[in-house]
């Protein structure tokens, strides 16, 4: 719209027609208090905090609901404004409890900031307060009523935001109250995004509530180890007996590519990391039991057997599964060790999205990578399969929020009816799998129309015509689609000329796909004899290895004598034979005793991603840093695990991890950056946007190489990294990829919006989720 | 089962069609429901969520704004006395006082045979013949105690 110029306070400011008052006076540094309103939802004006003064109009307005026109006349100082300011407040503290001291909320309430801005200090208010108990919804949303102000933020983030409508405004004037859709509890996603907008201590975590103070805490911010969105979360950490204990995850800043968003196990799931299940102490197995041992006992036995192994039967008899958890820096350093130390291609990993063949089906195409940001502004998005809204949450918000605020056009093709259909333009059911065909058939091949049945082929030929001339077009598919048949979906973003994105499952299995976890391809997806990495590790194992199927058929064979599994349940998710293992001598990094680990000869106790430092990749490609957040005395991260395995194998550990120059001092980055002198060297480095890299342990070094030698990520900038934003890589682009990998061993993790693969299964918030969701009909309930 | 009427239901879907969205129809179809059925059941609440398309939640939140929509059962005829302040001045508060006497109840409460409801009410409109008390959707004017019970009289022989 057209540019005006008004003033606010004497100062001449042009801005956009109809731009909303209080957003004009934001841009110019001119603070005008408000409850109610938050950018990206619809108005309210319920708060009446924002009332400034406009010349020519008769009473004080609300800034946050005016558009601003040609020679308006603002107001935001004058006595008048104050005044009504000092009295909202006594109103909004008139039935306000003073529970500060207690209150979650205490010293990062808005309600306390605004009064000591703006307040009074006495109040007219004689009668007693009303007092109501305060009421649990559900296992992580409490409500302690008497707090609440009213400004409907809870009740508009539920509903437009998150699509989910599970709250109310019930009665009418000071009888108002916040009501949960299920009478006394709440029915809904448990994305805790109510308590993070309540600007008060009204709506409060179960996760959290009445353990800490919040200046108690020091913040983290670093990325979610949960699904494979990637969202930026802030994690509240405090000492300790066995460490540094995180009390509290969110998006404290509202930075990062998921803005205002996090789901339920980026705000709660952190709780595995103190689980009373964690392993603390290695175990090897004596006389047929696993028995704890000391870290040097148990590194020095799994080194000289791989050595003997290696020595006696060459690299091949050795065998390793990488995880979708573990950061880049790990997964890259783990192929590494496997083909460079052990001298073994038998790498693989749980693979979720069939990455290599997009890879493949992108070569000679036009067809670019999209990020996550590109999903929040896109004019057309596709989606065929997956379902995002249980296991993508963050895609699921892009897409919503892009329909909501920028009316994008969404087109879904699934098998089933989707949430995500309610915000569809068009939504086409195919049966299931005849995805691809559908993605065939919109790109305009006739000839697999019969492929999706006669409805279906009605709804796509609509689609068809409505996608003609779309413009800056996402297409997102999900694992549905693999092997050869990605290359459909390649070919209709070529045809619409749009971005691809494809859908796996963890934090970092992109990264453990760009990384190279794969028996036939490196790091970038570059074949084995690739002369990038030859040039700089030497020799390599030039045939491809076992994947895990393979690997476990030679472990029943006897030729796989021993496997380095890090991070991961193959016993689980490939549905192995527990007894095929038994003559493998099998070593596994891990957080818990899960099928897997409970089967080897020694287990090393991992750190996980909240307790390491490093980088993930989201399954649409944003590179972030994963920073320490807390820890776990007896836990080492798998950084420095494979290390330590080398050095003891005889290795030179500088071929590995390749170190400038630089001075040689632990920055703190094994240690977590809450202990000692190093560390506050590390956090001077840290503001001063420079990196501690000194050691072997040191992640950062290996990001280094990273970058000089993997396709599609030397571009990304460290320093926007570091600083906690997202940077697109396109390795995808670069790499060459393999069109021949086996589509079988594509398992997608299944989850919902309350699991976490075998994570997940540690988490007590989760749990209780899943419990109280468990319907019992009336008449089998146990009488308590 | 639909909790109301074939020929309301009927009704409530032809009628639907005037209104440009349909959550715009869902006080009309409160009030018609609430008519037919003497008050907002729980199976009427789901019935006319789903009419109008929209969550159960939203539907009470609406019935709980409008105080003249009741999710409890009312009496077969519903005395609402205005006691704002015109009718305050001419004596509505005796009258109230007069009515909770005759029919044994306290505000918003039921006669155990279900033929009355009670109700203090604010202001009816009606302020130019006040005392004015409203019974369904019938109005009752210039009221005295001795009118009043001729006014209930009147209904309890009905």
């Amino acid at each position: 719209m057209a540019d005006v110029t008004i003033t606010i306070d004497g100062n001449k400011v042009t801005a956009p027609a109809g731009t909303l008052l209080i957003e004009v006076c934001k841009s110019i540094g001119t603070e005008v208090p408000a409850f109610c309103y938050y950018p990206g939802l619809s108005l309210q004006a319920a708060c009446r905090m924002c009332l400034v003064e406009i010349e020519k109009m008769p009473k004080m307005q609300t800034a946050c609901t005016v558009p601003i026109s040609e020679g308006m006349v603002v107001h935001t100082t004058t006595d008048k404004v104050r005044q009504a300011r000092k009295s909202t407040l006594e109103f909004l503290l008139g039935n306000h409890p003073l529970d500060c001291p207690v209150c979650d909320a205490g010293g990062e309430c808005e309600l306390q900031d605004m009064t000591f801005s703006y307040g009074a200090a006495e109040s007219k208010f004689m009668e007693a307060k009303l007092h109501r108990d305060e009421q649990q919804w559900s296992p992580v949303v409490f409500f302690d009523r008497p707090r609440c102000i009213l400004c409907y933020r809870c009740v508009r983030v539920c509903g437009e935001a998150m699509d989910v409508w599970a709250l109310g405004v019930q009665n009418r004037g000071s009888a108002s109250i916040i009501a949960p859709n299920e009478g006394d509890h709440l029915e809904c996603e448990e994305c805790g995004m109510c308590i993070d907008i309540c600007p008060v201590g009204a709506l409060t975590s179960g996760a959290y509530r009445y353990k800490t103070r919040p200046w108690e805490m020091k913040h983290v911010g670093t990325t979610c180890m949960h699904c494979g969105d990637g969202c930026k979360t802030t994690l509240g950490v405090r000492r300790h007996e066995t460490g540094m204990q995180i009390v509290r995850g969110d998006n404290r800043d509202k930075s990062g590519i998921n803005g205002d968003f996090l789901c339920i196990k980026g705000r709660y799931a952190f709780d595995v990391t103190h689980s009373d299940e964690r392993l603390t102490q290695p175990l090897v197995r004596h006389e047929g039991r696993l028995t704890p041992a000391t870290w040097e006992a148990a590194l020095e036995l799994v080194a000289s057997t791989f050595k003997r192994i290696r020595d006696e039967h060459g690299g091949s008899a050795i065998g390793v599964i990488g995880s979708n958890r573990t950061t880049n820096e790990e997964n890259y350093l783990l192929q590494k060790f496997a083909r460079v130390v052990l001298g073994s291609n038998n790498i693989d990993h749980h693979r979720t999205a069939d990455f290599p063949a997009l890879a493949a089906a992108l070569k000679n195409t036009q067809v670019r990578t999209a990020g996550m940001r590109d999903v929040f502004n896109a004019k057309t998005i596709l989606l065929i399969g997956n379902n995002p809204t249980d296991q993508h949450p963050l895609l699921a918000w892009q897409i919503r929020n892009n329909v909501r605020l920028h009316k994008a056009r969404l087109f879904v093709v699934n098998a089933q009816d989707i949430k995500l259909h309610r915000q569809a333009t068009a939504f086409a059911q195919v049966p299931s799998g005849s995805e691809a065909f559908a993605a065939a058939f919109l790109a305009g091949n006739d000839s697999v129309g019969e492929s999706v049945g006669g409805d279906a082929r009605n709804a796509l030929l609509a689609m068809r015509q409505a996608l003609k001339g779309a413009e800056e077009a996402v297409v997102i598919f999900g694992s549905e689609i693999r092997g050869a048949q990605v290359k459909a979906a390649v070919n209709l973003a070529s045809a619409l000329n749009a971005k691809i994105a494809c859908l796996g499952d963890y934090a970092n299995s992109r990264g453990a796909a760009d990384m190279g976890l794969y028996p036939d391809l490196l790091p970038g997806y570059a074949q084995t004899s690739s002369e990038i990495f030859t040039g700089h590790w030497g020799a390599l194992p030039e045939q491809p290895g076992w994947n895990i199927e393979q690997m476990v058929n030679a472990a029943r064979d006897g030729q796989l004598r021993a496997l380095l599994c890090v991070g991961s349940n193959p016993v689980v998710r490939y549905n192995v034979d527990p007894f095929v293992l038994q003559k493998t001598f099998l070593v596994v990094n891990e957080m818990f005793m899960t099928e897997t680990a409970s089967l080897a000869t020694v287990v090393l106790p991992a750190a996980c991603a909240y307790e390491k430092s490093g980088t993930f990749t989201n399954t649409m490609g944003d590179l972030q840093v994963v920073k320490k957040a807390g820890d776990l005395a007896g836990t080492k991260p798998d950084f420095e695990i494979v290390i330590e395995i080398a050095d003891r194998m005889g290795f030179d550990v500088r071929k590995l991890v390749s170190l400038g120059g630089g001075t040689r001092a632990d920055m703190g980055q094994s240690r977590g950056a809450q202990t000692g002198e190093a560390d506050r060297h590390a956090v001077w480095l840290e503001a001063q946007n420079l990196e501690p890299r000194m050691t072997p342990f040191d992640p950062a070094a290996v990001l280094d190489e990273i970058q000089r030698l993997v396709p599609g990520y030397g571009e990304a900038s460290r320093l926007n990294v570091a600083a906690g934003n997202d940077e697109h890589t396109t390795a995808l682009e670069a790499g060459q990829g393999s069109a021949t990998s086996d589509p079988d061993l594509v398992v997608p993790s299944e989850d919902t919006l309350f699991t976490s693969g075998t994570l997940g299964r540690y988490s007590n918030t989760l749990h209780s989720v899943i419990e109280s969701r468990r319907k019992v009909p009336a008449d089998k309930k146990t009488p308590v | 089962m639909i909790p109301v009427s074939e020929q309301l239901d009927h009704f409530f879907t032809e009628k639907m069609k005037e209104y440009p969205t349909q959550r715009s129809f869902l006080v009309p179809m409160l009030l018609y429901a609430q008519d037919e059925l003497g008050c907002l059941s729980n199976q009427a609440v789901e019935y006319i969520a789903g009419k109008a398309g929209l969550s159960q939640l939203e539907v009470r939140n609406v019935i709980s704004y409008y105080s003249m929509l009741t999710t409890k059962p009312r009496g077969r005829f519903h005395v609402q006395v205005c006691t704002n302040i015109c009718c305050q001045l001419r004596g509505a508060e005796d009258l109230f006082e007069h009515c909770k006497q005759r029919l044994g109840i306290g505000h918003k409460g039921v006669t155990s045979d279900e033929q009355f409801s009670l109700e203090e009410v604010e202001c009816i409109g009606a302020c130019s013949w006040a005392p004015a008390a409203q019974v369904n959707y019938d109005f009752h004017e210039n009221l005295t105690p001795e009118k009043m019970d001729q006014v209930l009289d009147e209904y309890r022989s009905r």
